[in-house]
């Protein structure tokens, strides 16, 4: 029998739910084969054995997806996570891996989306297709909380099932013929949704990249901003900041350098500003801050870390007019395309659910969530630095970036989660750059923080 | 800035000549703005129009701003009009409410759906036909899915859909490049195959004169015809694609407005599981178009020539390019499921089902032939020689009812109108009413009428 069923069993997110019943594991899932060299790719999706008697189809398989390496990395850190509670069945495993969030979303919130559900039950309250670029309130509310001064338009605006999905709507806008950068590390949709589309070459496991891509560097030798003189002209750049999983912030300074390096190479930059809103330092917010930036930049966010609408799924991206192909159309012309044609809209009681966060008693009660975040992050980074580590991010955003020079990620991963059963996610999981890091996310209830640094401190004593 | 020139809606484009349609299309640059180096798409550029549903909707806008007073009737877009029964609605209000406690709270969920959800799929829809929970993949709506499936299948495969057909099926098939280009005298993009799909064949493909596809897409009960497919013809679609070792894909999004014995699964048919993906939604089954929720079914039978699993493809598709339907809607979905939410369904989709039957009975009784509406909420007009644009045009503007032209799906749609049966029953009922003035006032003038370019 094909080795699949434990894959759509084993996802799980790393709050505990209730809806979920105990993961089934086959053995040969469990037995995780790691390489012996420091190349820590998992592969966990197992190729069947090619059965002689079982009918197969004559269609090929997509090439793009064949080239991906392993598993997409969050599912694989939660295989991980699950195998072990199989193993240590009474252990309190503490999530400080996937960046779920942990706090209840304020009522002021959830109020407006029970309001919209029962309303839907009602003749004048009923409402079906909403426009597929988004209700028109939300819209508005977005330009004017987060745009406002910066010449974005309500109808520059689209709403979003989440940043990771509009990632993936942005790159079949793209097609496979464009090239692109990324940060390294960064976030995996980035590169695994390039390949998908087939804007990559195979991997190269001697550089543990994809042919074709352009890895930007960013480490704490450059400050974690890339060093652009070096950098090849590529068709697109995705630059996230705060950065997942360094949390590094960009400055005015560096943003303005970024912003003249896709005008003078034409190219766009994907700018992912999910957690804007961690900002401590006065860093932009948005990418349109920066002069010239609306003829070169997309801006995508994300609800998901800012109300807690991880499970309720909602988030926007910003295609300005100005920003043009190199024959003159404009991209949001093609983006409405894609979103009129592969997408049917965000669901319409999580729009009404992201109007009430932008209310001001919505927009007050996020930043308190963000502030409970932003503490646990606090906590986090101090205990590492009272450990002697050299710790990063934490600052801007809630990602801590700790450094183990010299060391396999996957390894530390693993010695962490056995040893004191938190699970973190290892920084090659973000791209080679990330190797030799582990990234701690700040999500949690702060007792399972508290406790958490207690292991840490008891661990690297 | 850019301007528009010509047309801006594109609703004049499609009457238009092509070429025309394509130079109104060109936008040309003013002032200095900057332009990027990145090449546009070429893929985006060979789709000829706006999609279709977006495009009735401007058409929508521009009649009620022309005729401000009319009373407007939508008969057009398939948009659900009725109230999800209160069972539903208030699970969705409980399931917000308690994400506010720490009982009740829910951060991500699993990609492929709460498992709950995906069970009670398993066992309402395919319980006799025995797919697992683990092969039942929960979303935010099939349109989305077909995308999916797409980005699935990649840019080298090669497609068949009906003719006509819901349009996503082309449009996403031309946007992931696996189509040609567009052919203004046939009407159809290259390397796309169009089986045709009518009263001569009664609505099913000559399978014996159908070239070998990689993928077929298939809609049973279908939009736009309403046409159900019989288990006979989905053993010989099963048969065709098993020799052919192509994978169907099967949109079953209208089952619940089979009246017959028709298949309401493509994985009825003994063998399915190995040669086909089933696809279908909340959206008409329960009011669910804003709400958004849907599934697919990948059997873990269905294999690539390599003998890779295609579930595995899609699950890795699912966790990299999205993250799952809004967990709101799932609690929702769940409450569909139960047996008094079901029940509640049923009631709404008998009376779309009533509204159908009313229309069907109106466009008989004036002696068109008329088709659907028995399996499904569309109803399928034929007028003879007729261009399906100006029929729209004509209804519009001498009875204010929004119809969807046949062409709209295909070259095989281009002598018909669909009419969508949502709606609340007054304005069903007055819809018919003016429907039967105006084709009985008109029945004289009939040929000439509906040859007007």
């Amino acid at each position: 029998m094909p080795l699949m069923s434990d894959l759509s069993t084993s996802m799980i997110s790393s709050s505990s739910s209730a809806f979920l019943a105990p993961i089934s594991f086959n053995s040969r899932a469990q037995t995780v084969s790691v390489p012996v060299k420091s190349i820590n790719i998992v592969k966990c999706v197992a190729t069947p054995q090619e059965q002689q008697t079982a009918y197969k189809t004559n269609v090929s398989r997509n090439a793009n997806i064949a080239k991906l390496q392993a598993g997409y990395l969050f599912p694989e850190v939660a295989r991980r996570r699950a195998a072990h509670l199989l193993k240590y069945p009474n252990a309190q495993v503490i999530s400080l891996g996937i960046g779920d969030t942990t706090e209840p979303i304020p009522e002021v919130i959830t109020s407006a989306m029970a309001k919209r559900s029962r309303a839907l039950s009602t003749l004048e309250g009923y409402s079906g297709y909403g426009a597929e670029q988004g209700e028109k309130a939300l819209r508005a509310a977005l330009a004017s909380t987060f745009y406002r001064k910066l010449g974005i338009e309500d109808d520059d605006i689209f709403v979003s099932d989440g940043a990771k999905c509009d990632i993936s709507r942005l790159q079949v806008v793209f097609g496979s013929n464009v090239s692109m950068a990324v940060q390294d590390p960064s976030y995996p949709a980035y590169v695994d949704s390039s390949v998908i589309m087939g804007q990559t070459g195979q991997f190269q496991k001697d550089v543990e990249k994809y042919a074709n891509i352009e890895y930007m560097r960013c480490t704490p030798e450059n400050g974690f901003f890339p060093d652009l003189s070096t950098v090849a002209r590529t068709d697109i750049i995705f630059f996230c900041s705060p950065n997942n999983p360094t949390g590094a912030a960009a400055t005015r300074e560096q943003l303005i350098r970024l912003v003249q390096f896709a005008k003078d190479n034409g190219s766009i930059i994907v700018y992912d500003s999910a957690y804007a809103l961690y900002m401590l330092d006065d860093n932009p917010r948005s990418i349109f801050e920066i002069p010239g930036a609306k003829e070169v930049a997309i801006e995508t966010s994300s609800f998901s870390k800012y109300a807690g609408f991880t499970g309720v799924r909602l988030g926007w991206t910003v295609v300005p007019k100005q920003l043009l192909f190199s024959d003159g159309f404009p991209v949001a012309k093609d983006f409405n395309r894609i979103v009129c044609t592969c997408f049917n809209g965000a669901s319409n009681i999580a729009q009404a659910g992201g109007l009430a966060c932008l209310s001001p008693e919505g927009l007050e009660a996020m930043q308190e969530v963000i502030g409970f975040y932003k503490e646990n992050t606090n906590i986090i980074v101090d205990t590492f630095n009272s450990l002697g580590f050299k710790v990063y991010g934490g600052k801007n955003a809630p990602y801590v970036w700790v450094h183990f020079p010299g060391q396999n990620s996957w390894d530390v991963f693993s010695e962490i989660l056995e040893k004191t059963h938190i699970v973190t996610t290892p920084g090659s999981g973000f791209g080679p750059g990330g190797e030799g890091f582990i990234r701690v996310s700040a999500f949690g209830h702060r007792e399972n923080v508290l406790e958490a640094c207690r292991r840490f401190k008891q661990l690297y004593n | 800035m850019y301007k528009l020139s010509a047309c801006c809606s594109m609703a004049c484009g499609i009457s238009l000549h092509p070429k025309m349609v394509l130079a109104s299309l060109r936008i040309r640059k003013q002032g200095n703005g900057h332009r990027t180096n990145v090449p546009r798409n070429v893929n985006l550029e060979k789709l000829q129009n706006n999609y279709l549903f977006p495009e009735i909707s401007k058409r929508e806008v521009q009649h009620m701003d022309k005729y401000p007073n009319a009373k407007v009737i939508s008969l057009g877009i398939g948009d659900t009009t009725e109230p999800i029964p209160e069972k539903i609605s208030l699970s969705m209000a409980n399931y917000a409410r308690a994400l506010s406690t720490a009982d009740g709270y829910r951060g991500y969920g699993a990609e492929q759906g709460n498992q709950a959800l995906r069970k009670a799929i398993a066992e309402t829809f395919y319980k006799d036909v025995v797919i697992k929970d683990t092969e039942v993949f929960v979303s935010d709506g099939s349109q989305c899915d077909i995308s999916r499936l797409q980005l699935l299948l990649g840019s080298k495969v090669t497609i068949a859909v009906q003719d006509p057909s819901f349009p996503a099926y082309i449009d996403s098939s031309v946007i992931i490049g696996q189509a040609g280009d567009f052919q203004d005298k046939t009407g159809k993009y290259q390397n796309i195959e169009y089986m045709p799909c009518g009263p001569q064949n009664n609505f099913f493909p000559d399978l014996a004169t159908t070239p070998r596809t990689d993928i077929i897409f298939f809609c049973s009960p279908n939009n736009p015809t309403g046409h159900a497919a019989t288990r006979k013809q989905l053993q010989q679609l099963v048969e065709f694609a098993r020799d052919n070792g192509s994978i169907i894909i099967f949109d079953s999004a209208y089952a619940a407005y089979i009246t017959d014995d028709s298949p309401k699964s493509i994985f009825e048919i003994p063998g399915a599981k190995e040669v086909a993906i089933e696809i279908s939604s909340f959206s008409k089954f329960a009011g669910f178009t804003g709400v958004r929720l849907g599934w697919t079914v990948v059997p873990e039978e269905l294999l690539f020539s390599s003998g890779f699993p295609v579930i595995n493809d899609f699950n890795r598709i699912v966790c990299t390019c999205f993250n799952g339907a809004s967990n709101i809607a799932q609690a929702g979905g769940l409450a569909c499921l139960s047996s008094e939410g079901f029940q509640a369904i049923r009631s709404v989709i008998d009376y779309y089902k009533e509204n159908a039957n009313i229309l069907v009975d109106t466009f008989a009784s004036l002696g068109l032939n008329v088709y659907g509406g028995v399996n499904a909420p569309y109803v399928w007009v034929h007028f003879p020689g007729s261009k399906s644009w100006s029929v729209f045009s004509e209804i519009l503007e001498k009875t204010h009812i929004i119809t969807v032209p046949g062409s709209g799906f295909g070259p095989g749609g281009a002598e018909y109108i669909r009419i969508s049966a949502f709606g609340q029953r007054d304005r069903i009922i007055e819809a018919s009413w003016r429907l039967e003035k105006l084709f009985s006032k008109e029945k004289t003038l009939f040929n000439s009428v509906w040859n007007i370019e």
